[in-house]
C-alpha cells in the first residue's frame, strides 16, 4: 500500500485555527459526550414511564406504551433524525417551523431528543421484561400490605426490576453513545464528524479514524467500569440479582 | 546520474516510443501493463466534473480529461487494448482506495493543496474555483458585511468553512456558522431558511442552483472569501514515471485548445441528465492556466 503514515499529525495545528488536530477530535468528543448523556437521561425518564405503563392493568396505558415502543423502535434511527430535523419543521405552521429551524444548536437538541426517544423504546422494553420477570406474588403482596399501585411500583416492583435489568441497561447506554455518530447526518459535528473533517483537511484518513476508534473505546471502557461499580453498589444479598 | 537521466528524458521526448520499451517499468505503469487495465475513481454527484448520468454511467468534465489520459497511457505502453475500470469513490474513500491501489486516477473535483500533497500527487490543474456564497434573492444581501449576525452554513471539513471562520473573526461579523455534512444538506438549509447563506466553491454553488426547484430565486455573491483554488486529477505520490505521462497528456490537452472545447461542453451547454446549463464562461485565470499548465497547489501562482 502506498500510504504515508504520519502519526505526528495529531500535534500539527488544524486549519480551523483552534489548536491541533487532537484538539479538533477532543472537541468532537465533548459534543459526543454531551449528546449521549442528555439522550440517556431522556431515554431513562421516558423509557421508565413507558415501561411501567406497559405493565399497568389499565388498557389505555398499556396501549399507549405499545404504540410508543413500536413507533420508536421500528424506524431506523437515521430516518428518525432526518424526520425530526428536516420534515417536522415543514409540517408546523410557518412561524413555529421557522423558530424551530433557527434555534441555536438545533442539530444538538434534535440529536439528543431524537436519540433519547429512540433509546427510550428499548429501555421501556427492558423494564417491562424486568417487571414481568418478578413473581406475580410480589405485586399481590404489595397490595395486601395496603400499598397503592404507585407505592407498589415505587417500593416493591421497580427497585427489584431495575436491579435485574442493570446489565442490559449498560449495553443500552453504550448503544446510546455509539448512536450519537448518526447525528452527523443532521450536521452535528461530534467525534465521527470531526474525524471526517480531519480526513478532509489533511487526507490522513487512517490516523483520524484510528484516533476516533480509540476515543470511543476509552469512553465505553469508563462506562462499563462505572456500571460494574454501580451494580455492585446496589446489589442486595438474597435478591435474585444479589450474590 | 542526474545528467544521464536528463539526457534520457530528452531522448524520451524525441523517441517516446522506443524509450518506453527500453526502460524498466515501475509503479502504476507496470501495473497497468501487467493487468491490461486502468481504474478510474469517479464521484456520483460532483456535477459537472464527475457524476452519474441517467444510464448510471459516470460522465463529466474530469471524466473526459481522464479518458484523454487513458489514451496517452495506452499509447505510451503501446497497448492494443486497455480496459478502463470504473470505481465509485466518495470524499471519505478516495484516499484509502488510491493508497491501496484500487484506483489509479481520481477524476473529480478535488482541491489541490500543500497539505494534501503530503499524501497524494496531482496533475495539471483543470479548474479554478473561489469561495463565494449563495443566498436567496429575497434576503437582500449585498456584500460579505451583510452576513453580520446571520446564520451561515458551509460544509464540514472543507477549506471553505475554514475561510468563512477566518473571515468571521477578521471582519468581526459575529455570524453563527453551522457546519453541514454535505453540499446538498447545506443548500437545503438555505432553501428551508435555516441559514441565509451557504459558503462554497462557486462552481458547486452554480450547479446546486441550476439543479434546484427555482434557480431564479438564488444569487451567487460577487464577493469571494478566497483566491481561486486549483482542482486537479489525483494520482499516487512518488510515482514519477506515471505522473510524467499524465502531466504530458493533460498539458497537451489544455494547450491544444481541446481543453477549452471540453470546458465549453460541460460548462456552457446543456448537460445530462436533466439538460441543465451551468452558463459559466471560462475565467481569465483558467484560460491563462490552460495556456501554461501547472500543478501548483498555491493559489497565488494562478494569475
Amino acid at each position: 500500500m502506498n500510504y504515508h503514515w504520519n502519526w505526528g499529525i495529531f500535534f500539527e495545528p488544524n486549519p480551523m485555527g483552534t489548536g491541533t488536530y487532537l484538539d479538533l477530535l477532543l472537541s468532537g468528543l465533548v459534543v459526543t459526550l454531551k449528546t449521549a448523556v442528555l439522550a440517556w437521561i431522556i431515554a431513562l425518564i421516558f423509557g421508565s414511564i413507558v415501561g411501567v405503563m406497559r405493565t399497568l392493568p389499565s388498557k389505555a396505558a398499556s396501549w399507549f406504551g405499545f404504540c410508543w415502543v413500536e413507533f420508536f423502535r421500528n424506524m431506523p434511527l437515521l430516518v428518525q433524525l432526518f424526520l425530526w430535523f428536516f420534515v417536522l419543521p415543514e409540517l408546523l405552521p410557518k412561524a413555529a417551523g421557522l423558530w424551530l429551524k433557527q434555534l441555536p444548536n438545533a442539530p444538538f437538541w434534535t440529536a439528543a431528543i431524537g436519540i433519547g426517544f429512540f433509546m427510550s423504546a428499548r429501555v421501556a422494553v427492558q423494564l417491562q421484561a424486568g417487571i414481568s420477570s418478578l413473581p406475580r406474588g410480589q405485586k399481590m403482596a404489595a397490595t395486601a400490605l395496603g400499598l397503592t399501585t404507585v407505592q407498589g411500583y415505587r417500593y416493591v416492583l421497580l427497585p427489584m426490576a431495575f436491579r435485574i435489568i442493570l446489565p442490559p441497561l449498560t449495553s443500552e447506554f453504550l448503544n446510546t453513545i455509539k448512536n450519537t455518530a448518526v447525528a452527523i447526518t443532521i450536521g452535528l459535528i461530534e467525534l465521527t464528524g470531526e474525524a471526517r473533517s480531519m480526513q478532509e483537511f489533511s487526507f490522513q484518513v487512517f490516523e483520524a479514524f484510528t484516533a476516533a476508534t480509540i476515543l470511543y473505546l476509552l469512553v465505553n471502557a469508563v462506562v462499563v467500569t462505572a456500571m460494574r461499580y454501580l451494580e455492585r453498589y446496589v446489589a442486595i444479598p438474597g435478591y435474585i440479582t444479589g450474590k | 546520474m542526474k545528467h544521464f537521466r536528463s539526457i534520457g528524458l530528452a531522448l524520451a521526448a524525441t523517441f517516446a516510443v522506443s524509450q518506453a520499451g527500453a526502460e524498466e517499468l515501475t509503479g502504476t505503469l507496470k501495473n497497468i501493463k501487467d493487468t491490461g487495465a486502468i481504474t478510474l475513481g469517479f464521484r456520483d454527484s460532483s456535477i459537472p466534473f464527475s457524476y452519474l448520468d441517467d444510464n448510471q454511467k459516470p460522465v463529466g468534465f474530469a471524466m473526459d480529461i481522464c479518458y484523454k489520459i487513458v489514451d496517452a497511457v495506452k499509447k505510451e505502453l503501446k497497448l492494443d487494448k486497455l480496459e478502463v475500470k470504473l470505481n465509485p469513490v466518495t470524499s471519505a474513500t478516495r484516499i484509502p482506495l488510491m493508497a491501496n491501489g484500487t484506483i489509479d486516477l481520481e477524476c473529480g473535483s478535488t482541491t489541490n493543496n500543500t497539505e494534501r500533497q503530503k499524501q497524494v500527487a496531482f496533475t495539471n490543474t483543470h479548474f479554478l474555483t473561489a469561495s463565494r456564497y449563495v443566498f436567496k434573492k429575497s434576503s437582500g444581501l449585498k456584500s460579505i458585511d451583510d452576513l453580520k449576525g446571520k446564520t451561515v452554513v458551509s460544509t464540514a471539513g472543507t477549506t471553505n468553512i475554514k475561510q468563512l471562520t477566518e473571515a468571521n473573526v477578521e471582519k468581526k461579523l459575529g455570524a453563527n456558522i453551522i457546519p453541514a455534512k454535505d453540499h446538498a444538506e447545506a443548500f437545503l438549509m438555505v432553501e428551508t431558511d435555516r441559514a441565509v447563506a451557504f459558503v462554497m466553491d462557486d462552481i458547486l454553488l452554480a450547479s446546486l442552483v441550476a439543479g434546484s426547484k427555482t434557480p431564479s430565486d438564488y444569487v451567487i455573491s460577487k464577493d469571494a472569501f478566497s483566491k481561486p483554488e486549483p482542482y486537479g486529477i489525483m494520482l499516487r505520490k512518488d510515482d514519477a514515471p506515471f505522473k510524467k505521462v499524465v502531466d504530458a497528456a493533460t498539458a497537451a490537452l489544455y494547450t491544444s485548445g481541446e481543453g477549452q472545447k471540453i470546458y465549453d461542453k460541460w460548462f456552457m451547454s446543456k448537460i445530462p441528465p436533466k439538460g441543465l446549463n451551468l452558463n459559466t464562461p471560462i475565467s481569465d485565470q483558467l484560460k491563462h492556466e490552460f495556456a501554461k499548465p501547472s500543478d501548483s497547489p498555491i493559489p497565488d501562482d494562478y494569475k
